[in-house]
């Protein structure tokens, strides 16, 4: 029997051979689903197991076993010189966090939500994000931060704000999101190994989530490149952006519209900065529409810059407008309708959809 | 002068004198004088909250108060030529200087050893200079050329030298203590058996994140010194209107403190090494050097609208910390009036010279806008003011 030898290149860092004969491999019937909390906790371990120089620190993340149990095991396994449980002083921890990766170690910072980043948000930017640009080169900040970013449930204003757009406007920063099991494994060891600051947002109702993952990418060297959005669904109608959560109610808004004629092409960010502006463009360029999807707020959101680049670059191939989902131009509510409304549902994207293809309903019919 | 005319001086005076009339020329007496030890007490003795008092009676030597005042002298002319450049508008932005403040700098550095961290504020030019860095680095940033320490990418705020374990140089007051804890706590991690030294302002002594660093620092026993450079004034507010508290050596309450006169070189020095032990074993402590600036805050601000011109030459007079070592040197007979004028001297041509050369060097490439952005760029782009004009990719 022959086996011919294929290499494919996957990412930046993985090569595998597969055998060319078919039906010696089986798809994703046989291939194994975890969650997206199993998927973060595995990463954690890898990297800390490959890297000494890899630690955690943050709220709740040693004996308490992590407040989202993220960090689940870990302070048994690798033991309190690694993994640190911090008092609840944000600017505090987070500045010793950034010392130590000048020195040349590679912290995890976890924060409990995002919201609570903005007590550090000074050591984010100023501390981390600026000093390999200030010190020519010197001073290089291989830290990651990670946590829950965005609106959970019935959580109220405090605690609802997403803050991609933010972090993602600060040239120094990386900022990931991942969606899927995949994502978070591939992207959060990326964001360790890499030796800039990585701003890494998760979302707290996807921590229970199941996906299938492949055994290449439950392997200890699976990594995902930093800056490549990955096309989840293709499509030849409409280009719709999402990241995080959105994702998948963005699948699920291809999937209704569908039934309706419209194939959406679905792009799942994966990286906020850097933006894949080429696969972006080059999708737009092929169907001509595009809808972004995001949970945060409105203005100078993530949507804004997805447009102000695909008019920069690809104005004579739009069609219609481009069109932004959003979250609400509010506070979050806490009341339940009231929350729903300011999130955005899949219906919201079927509509700005068909808004795009010119099939949306009119409002008044003309006398 | 001839080799013959320095013996000729020698024979008429006791044999403890040093001549050096410049680093290149060896010393002309035998090793031991230079290094015989010689026994000082500080200007006051130290006051302690929460652990003893180190002894006001330092042991020193000829070598080193002669270091100590040619590295004050330089770091004086260097500030006062900074200040000359700023006026004439070849410095930009910001300008803090750090005369009458030497004795923190160059203490500190004779306790230390470059495996130890300092980490400071924006007043950082004399104290990246202690760390080695050379005036042609500090000129040359300070003009924004392409010789300056940051290749003129950072200005007065961002001097760094990792080679010599100096982490800035920070512009956000307070900032740089969680971050100097930050240091110790990997200098612990890897079992460096170092210390670091994070220095700041009367100013910044009432941030909170200071704190919560020092209350990790203390729980997690990190070899963190914070030494609070009082010199009495956070820009135009004076500390008894900024601290409710000013007894900054106290403040950090269940973490010992010491009470230094920052204008005595060896005083410092004696703190630092006692602060560096202590720390080694017991974990953070305070340092709070009563020190003084002539200048005002910074080259935008006189320094003479919330303190009055008496009080800055009073300290002059009365307090400065290379006239002290002067004094000590001639009083110990080892070296003459004249030779200490002739290092001076010096030290004002090795300034001068400096900036002739910064002033040469040119301005950075334009490509250098977008280098070092990230560590790892990715192949990513970045753009200029007009992105259809200007745009580059980030190695």
């Amino acid at each position: 029997m022959l086996a011919i030898s294929r290499q494919r290149i996957l990412g930046q860092s993985f090569q595998k051979i597969r055998p060319a004969v078919p039906g010696l491999r089986s798809y994703s019937s046989a291939a194994k689903q975890i969650t997206v909390r199993e998927a973060l906790n595995s990463a954690l371990d890898e990297e800390m197991s490959a890297d000494p120089k890899v630690f955690l620190m943050g709220e709740e993340v040693g004996e308490y076993q992590g407040a989202y149990k993220i960090t689940k095991g870990l302070l048994e396994k690798y033991g309190p010189e690694r993994v640190l449980d911090t008092p609840i002083t944000e600017a505090g921890f987070t500045g010793i966090g950034v010392g130590a990766a000048y020195y040349g170690l590679k912290p995890v910072v976890e924060f409990m939500t995002f919201n609570f980043s903005m007590q550090a948000i000074d050591h984010i930017i100023n501390s981390a994000a600026k000093s390999n640009y200030m010190s020519a080169g010197q001073i290089s900040v291989p830290i990651v931060f990670r946590g829950p970013n965005g609106a959970a449930a019935g959580v109220g204003a405090q605690h609802s704000q997403c803050y991609a757009a933010w972090y993602a406007s600060c040239p120094g920063l990386k900022v990931l999101s991942p969606y899927n099991s995949e994502d978070a494994r591939g992207l959060l060891k990326a964001a360790i190994r890499d030796p800039d600051p990585v701003v890494f947002l998760e979302n707290e109702l996807l921590y229970g989530e199941s996906y299938p993952v492949s055994d290449e990418v439950l392997d200890s060297s699976f990594c995902l490149p930093i800056g490549k959005a990955k096309i989840e669904r293709e499509g030849k109608d409409v280009t719709i952006t999402a990241f995080s959560k959105m994702v998948g109610y963005a699948l699920k808004a291809a999937e209704i519209l569908e039934k309706d004629g419209i194939y959406a092409e679905v792009i799942n960010l994966r990286s906020i900065r850097p933006l894949d502006r080429s696969t972006i463009n080059a999708s737009v360029r092929k169907t001509n529409r595009l809808i972004t999807v995001e949970e945060g707020f409105p203005q100078h959101g993530v949507g804004a810059e997805i447009c102000a680049s695909v008019v920069e670059e690809s104005f004579a191939y739009l069609d219609a407008p481009v069109e932004r989902i959003a979250g609400a131009d509010v506070p979050m509510p806490y009341a339940a309708n009231l929350e729903r409304m300011a999130v955005p549902q899949v219906e919201d994207i079927v509509r700005a959809a068909k808004r795009a293809c010119y099939r949306s309903v009119p409002l008044a019919a003309t006398a | 002068m001839a080799l013959s005319q320095l013996a000729h001086l020698s024979s008429s005076r006791s044999a403890n004198l040093l001549k050096t009339l410049s680093s290149a020329i060896p010393l002309q007496r035998p090793i031991s004088t230079a290094t015989t030890p010689i026994t000082v007490e500080t200007s006051v003795p130290f006051t302690a909250h929460q652990c003893e008092a180190p002894s006001r009676t330092v042991q020193t030597n000829a070598n080193e108060l002669l270091t100590f005042f040619r590295d004050m002298a330089l770091m004086r002319r260097m500030e006062i030529a900074a200040d000359s450049l700023y006026k004439a508008k070849l410095i930009r932005g910001f300008c803090h200087l750090y005369d009458g403040q030497e004795a923190v700098a160059v203490g500190m550095e004779a306790a230390l050893t470059k495996k130890d961290c300092i980490i400071t504020s924006y007043r950082d030019h004399c104290t990246f200079v202690g760390r080695g860095g050379t005036l042609l680095e500090v000129f040359a940033e300070l003009m924004g050329r392409q010789a300056g320490c940051s290749r003129g990418k950072g200005g007065s705020m961002h001097f760094y030298k990792k080679d010599s374990n100096f982490y800035g140089g920070h512009g956000i007051v307070g900032a740089q203590v969680p971050l100097g804890c930050g240091l110790a706590f990997a200098q612990k991690y890897c079992k460096d058996e170092a210390v670091t030294f994070a220095l700041y302002g009367d100013g910044a002594a009432n941030q909170g994140q200071l704190f919560e660093a020092l209350n990790i620092s203390a729980l997690w026993d990190l070899p963190a010194i914070l030494v609070c450079e009082n010199n009495h004034y956070g820009m135009g507010t004076a500390e008894w209107r900024a601290a409710k508290s000013p007894a900054y050596y106290k403040r950090g309450d269940y973490a010992p403190g010491l009470k230094v006169d920052g204008m005595d070189a060896l005083a410092v020095k004696q703190a630092c090494t006692f602060a560096k032990e202590h720390a080694l074993k017991n974990g953070p402590i305070i340092l709070e050097m009563d020190t003084y600036r002539y200048h005002g805050h910074s080259m935008s601000d006189p320094g003479s609208t919330y303190r009055t011109r008496d009080e800055i030459s009073g300290v002059r007079q009365e307090r400065d910390p290379i006239e002290r070592i002067r004094k000590l040197i001639l009083s110990h007979d080892l070296a003459t009036e004249k030779e200490l004028k002739d290092i001076e001297k010096e030290v004002r041509k090795e300034v001068d010279d400096a900036v002739a050369q910064a002033k040469e060097n040119p301005v950075p490439e334009s490509s250098e806008l977008f280098t070092d952005v990230y560590a790892k760029g990715l192949g990513v782009e970045s753009f200029g003011a007009d992105r259809k004009d200007v745009r580059a990719t980030l190695a």
